[in-house]
């Protein structure tokens, strides 16, 4: 029974995981950048939902609402300011160093307003516990919450990403930006479109995990930040079905490991596992071949 | 008053001075080519005009408007089709989602599909290849497919960036035969090539660029009976 408990919560962590590897990797296909930024949002994003319900006393949804609304302006803004003069910035670590400025700042700019003292984050989530095998395996309300926002969010974005227009010039843009300029998309408002998506989902990520590990600091999102990175990495960056399983996977691996090798070890066979899939397949799981063309 | 008149621009890379004040116009209804060797600014110019590039100086005019510091995205919408060099499809998507992007900016559904078709029928083969990837296709077909993208945002006029380069002598003959069909269907097209003997051939008008400048201008069929152009240009 511990190996399906196990294996439940790693898909649920999983799922908060690859919720968050999507924003990196839709900006990194779109912007061919590697937001660093994008984990100190969730922590914003949490910030936002725990003001809200908290501090306002404002109903869970609406709190909910508030925190993606604050971290979709946040992202529009961050690209806009940060990043978009940088990107025909003749080098790429440009860019990269910025965003890690951009974490340090969201991360300095909460502790100035909200302190350093870890907040304690009640849950949004007021479904009950689902209890099976006559109390043996017991699945938090949080857990199914979770992992049913991950199927909702890939479906609905999938069906954006192929469906709709404004999907399709996303498409178009991460291949080839001037021809995407010459078939009359806006660049520059796709990317920031890209940003607005993905922030959003940070606070959604935010608030489920928060919900489910509820302590919160300026620093809570920089682990899941880079956790996340891994997975869009292990998955293939750049591909949405791979932000999709490499969050899974790699969110199983970590309980799995936790549970049944050591805690204290689990990260490194979190990253061991990232190594061994890099080796084997450079582009990720699911990552597009780099075609070199003559 | 021409279709389109650039006037006098100066375009840099950097600090690197890349046309050095370059002038010229196409009229409704014509197929102007510009001809030169590598590196004398030929796609610069066709950049500057689509607004992939600004320029430093002078201006550009479409319809009467002036152009110089519009957006690419906007002079699509305006009526300016560009086809660019080395076809530039979107390869990892099918070759109808090309065509549909080609008609990004356009909100008249039912004549989309009426362009669509219209596009289908000079191009058999992409109706064919439709669920195909881009990416699959042969290079004279991607050279179809990047100007059936172009048609279908239906401009007015059109610039081509190098069509015929790498591609097989059939799908040269191909290609050129297109573009005549493309002009007499009503669009006006400008021609950047580097078979200046093809270009001059099916063009009404004609400007010679050397390193950033024009050296020569004048009617395609006098070009190319010019002893200097076909020392240069068609080598014989």
């Amino acid at each position: 029974m511990s190996f399906l408990s196990y294996l439940i919560n790693g898909i649920s962590l999983g799922s908060v995981y690859a919720i968050i590897a999507l924003g990196y990797t839709m900006v990194y296909g779109i912007a061919r950048m590697l937001n660093f930024a994008h984990g100190d949002v969730i922590m914003v994003g949490g910030y936002a939902a725990f003001t809200c319900s908290m501090t306002l006393g404002i109903s869970p949804v609406l709190s909910i609402l508030a925190a993606v609304v604050v971290c979709t302006l946040l992202g529009v803004v961050i690209e806009t300011i940060a990043y978009r003069p940088l990107l025909e910035a003749a080098s790429p670590l440009a860019v990269l160093i910025t965003a890690i400025g951009v974490s340090y700042f969201l991360q300095n700019a909460v502790l100035l307003i909200f302190g350093s003292n870890p907040k304690s984050f009640q849950s949004l989530i007021s479904i009950p516990d689902l209890k099976l095998a006559d109390g043996a395996l017991n699945i938090s309300g949080e857990t199914i919450v979770t992992i049913i926002s991950c199927i909702v969010i890939m479906v609905v974005l999938t069906l954006f990403v192929n469906k709709t227009k404004m999907g399709q010039a996303m498409l178009a843009v991460s291949e080839d930006k001037g021809a995407a300029q010459l078939s009359g998309i806006n660049v520059n408002g796709t990317i920031a479109l890209t940003f607005a998506i993905g922030s959003g989902l940070a606070a959604i990520a935010g608030v489920l995990l928060c919900s489910s590990y509820p302590s919160l600091s300026p620093y809570t999102g920089a682990m899941p930040g880079i956790k996340a990175f891994v997975a869009a990495v292990f998955g293939g960056i750049g591909s949405i079905p791979g932000a999709f399983l490499g969050g899974i996977l790699l969110g199983v691996i970590e309980i799995m490991a936790k549970g049944y090798i050591s805690t204290q070890l689990s990260d490194a066979i979190v990253f061991g596992v990232l190594i061994i899939v890099l080796l084997v397949k450079p582009s990720g799981l699911l990552g597009k071949k780099i075609q070199e063309k003559v | 008053m021409a279709l389109l008149e650039v006037k006098d621009i100066k375009v840099y890379y950097g600090m690197i001075q890349a046309l050095k004040g370059v002038s010229f116009e196409v009229n409704e209804g014509e197929v102007v080519a510009l001809i030169g060797a590598n590196g004398a600014g030929k796609t610069t110019i066709l950049h500057t005009i689509t607004g992939l590039l600004h320029a430093k100086s002078g201006s550009v005019f479409y319809n009467g408007k002036e152009i110089t510091h519009t957006p690419a995205h906007r002079i699509v919408s305006m009526g300016i089709g560009h086809v660019p060099e080395g076809r530039r499809v979107f390869s990892n998507m099918t070759v109808l989602q090309n065509l549909k992007m080609g008609a990004f900016t356009r909100k008249d559904k039912e004549e989309v599909a009426q362009t669509l078709e219209n596009v289908y029928k000079r191009f058999p083969r992409l109706e064919e290849r439709k669920n195909q990837r881009a990416g699959t296709l042969s290079g004279g077909e991607q050279q179809m497919l990047a100007m059936g993208r172009a048609l279908m945002s239906r401009p007015k006029l059109i610039v081509m960036d190098e069509p015929s380069m790498g591609l097989s002598p059939i799908f040269v003959n191909e290609i050129f035969d297109i573009i005549k069909v493309v002009s007499e269907s009503g669009t006006t097209v400008l021609l950047v090539e580097q078979n200046a003997k093809k270009a001059l051939s099916i063009a009404n008008r004609a400007y010679v660029l050397e390193t950033g400048n024009v050296t020569m201008s004048g009617m395609a069929a006098d070009l190319l009976h010019d002893e200097k152009v076909q020392k240069a240009y068609l080598g014989e």
